[in-house]
């Protein structure tokens, strides 16, 4: 095992994109994921990478897409309101079917919003979030060593279905510090060729990659397509974690740094008889929908809370189908919900809620 | 064994320096750590604060409604912080800077004239190191010795000519309380 290193959540994922053998950045500063870019604008020229601060975000997109296109694993971040921005490129890589990592350390919106925490992001992460009918893979840390973890995997999976991978964090993952191991370290020279890309057609067929088709048959056809790897993500790619959940009566549903507060809020529940567990989605799309499926069938009731006015808690009362009451709470815009706000919700939960 | 602190003051006072070397030593001492800074739109003048937690168990919310110590530098931190502190906790503060009586007495108040010790060590900046030896003077929850390594770690190479200095401003602020 490696050595363990202090890193703040932002400096971490950086330097987990370069151990998966990323080596290009385009990017544009935006708080609270400045140090992601800072950080890369330092290891990646060590690394015989490039460092590159666009002149805006879409430009930003843009050059992801062409460094997609040519084969190589590239990375962008941002935060709220400047992966609005990057959306256009983001749908463009979604549609030419190019692998691609984008961070979104989420910050208060809607607008220019504020600065701090934010978890308000679920609804564009997961839903598409730019033009046409395409999904991103969404992948949601709640600690800065599983930032670093997913982010290699994001690279993994972004090629394995020729897709783009979203990490998606809040400010306190990008912002707060933790001791963190990297237990793996990719050469970029050693990942297989991606025969698809365009970089030189000498000695062989040209490759096209583009976005634009004029017929709708074909349209729809390359739609279908598309959605195959949906399906096939939703198959293979559902990641969750769950906590004190065998004796439960009931359950929060949580993500990210929320899901770690509302476990504090378990503990002290736990002190008072409630028999209260957890599920963590970690793969935010696809949607860990069979878990709470089946939780639904044994527990009295769920309980979701984000750092939002309610976004996740549309897909866990999908998976939940009206079998049982699912309550929310959530603070938003850069207010955080302390474990005793949750722990008052808990007490509620068995009360008959709202 | 979990232990919650908030260390708040000016930005400038190293309160940030002083959450991550304490941070640190309790990664190197084998604890589980988390480090939460306040990252509002602070600079120099300006109040700032992090959040450091140190625990023999995975630890579930960085972030501390009731600390069981609070480190002010400066009295807008002891006001915004002495209500939080849990009851039977401590509240350590820079009496350099703070002359003002806490009306709480269910915890535990410890004054550190900061500053005063800084200034005759000959730098003012090692303030913080005095309050952080009295604070492992109050609760040895990681080692002085590991505390005082961790400088070598936490401090860039350019900076390693201020170890010794800090290392007896260490020393200075437990004295205080032995």
């Amino acid at each position: 095992m490696a050595e363990k290193v202090l890193m703040k959540g932002n400096e971490a994922i950086a330097e987990a994109a370069i151990k998966a053998g990323c080596r290009y950045f385009f990017g544009y500063p935006i708080t609270p994921q400045n140090e992601l870019p800072e950080y890369m604008s330092r290891r990646l020229p060590e690394v015989g990478g490039v460092f590159l601060q666009a002149e805006s975000e879409v430009a930003a997109s843009n050059m992801v897409y062409g460094a997609a296109g040519a084969g190589a694993r590239v990375l962008t971040s941002s935060s709220s309101p400047g992966i609005s921005l990057k959306m256009e490129g983001i749908s463009y890589i979604a549609g030419a079917e190019l692998p691609a990592v984008i961070v979104n350390i989420m910050r208060g919106g809607p607008g220019l919003g504020g600065i701090q925490s934010s978890q308000a992001d679920y609804f564009q992460a997961t839903k598409g979030g730019g033009h046409g009918d395409f999904r991103l893979c969404v992948l949601a840390p709640s600690t800065v060593q599983e930032a670093v973890d997913l982010t290699m995997e994001a690279f993994e999976i972004a090629d394995r279905y020729r897709n783009p991978v979203m990490v998606l964090g809040d400010g306190i993952i990008g912002q707060m510090m933790e001791p963190v191991q990297f237990n793996k370290e990719i050469d970029p020279a050693d990942l297989p060729k991606k025969e698809w890309a365009t970089d030189g057609a000498r000695g062989r067929p040209r490759n096209i990659i583009n976005s634009l088709a004029l017929d709708p048959q074909d349209l729809e056809n390359h739609n279908l397509v598309l959605k195959a790897k949906y399906e096939q993500m939703k198959e293979q790619e559902v990641r969750y974690a769950t906590y004190l959940l065998d004796d439960a009566d009931r359950a929060i549903v949580a993500y990210g740094t929320t899901a770690r507060i509302a476990t504090s809020a378990i503990e002290m529940a736990r002190e008072q008889g409630i028999r209260v567990g957890l599920i963590r989605p970690i793969s935010l799309f696809p949607f860990p929908e069979k878990v709470i499926a089946e939780a639904a069938n044994r527990l009295d009731s769920f309980l979701t809370v984000e750092m939002s006015l309610g976004q996740m808690v549309e897909d866990v009362r999908l998976a939940v189908n009206g079998k049982k009451p699912v309550f929310f709470y959530g603070r938003t815009a850069g207010m955080v919900p302390s474990p005793e706000e949750i722990l008052e919700q808990i007490i509620l939960m068995g009360g008959g809620g709202e | 064994m979990k232990e919650e602190i908030i260390m708040a003051g000016f930005g400038g006072q190293g309160v940030m320096s002083l959450g991550r070397l304490l941070t640190y030593a309790g990664m190197k001492e084998g604890d589980e750590v988390s480090w939460m800074p306040s990252y509002g739109p602070e600079m120099r003048g300006g109040t700032a604060n992090c959040t450091v937690i140190i625990s023999s168990k995975q630890i579930p919310s960085p972030l501390s409604s009731q600390p069981d110590a609070i480190i002010v530098m400066n009295l807008p931190s002891l006001d915004k912080f002495a209500p939080c502190v849990k009851r039977g906790g401590a509240i350590l503060l820079n009496s350099s800077l703070i002359n003002k009586e806490v009306d709480r007495d269910d915890v535990k108040i410890i004054k550190v004239p900061a500053n005063q010790i800084a200034n005759e060590l000959g730098n003012t900046k090692v303030a913080n190191m005095v309050m952080l030896g009295a604070y492992l003077a109050h609760k040895r929850i990681v080692k002085l010795e590991t505390v005082k390594a961790a400088l070598q770690d936490v401090f860039p190479a350019r900076r390693h000519n201020l170890i010794p200095i800090n290392q007896q401003a260490l020393d200075r602020g437990v004295a205080l309380l032995n």
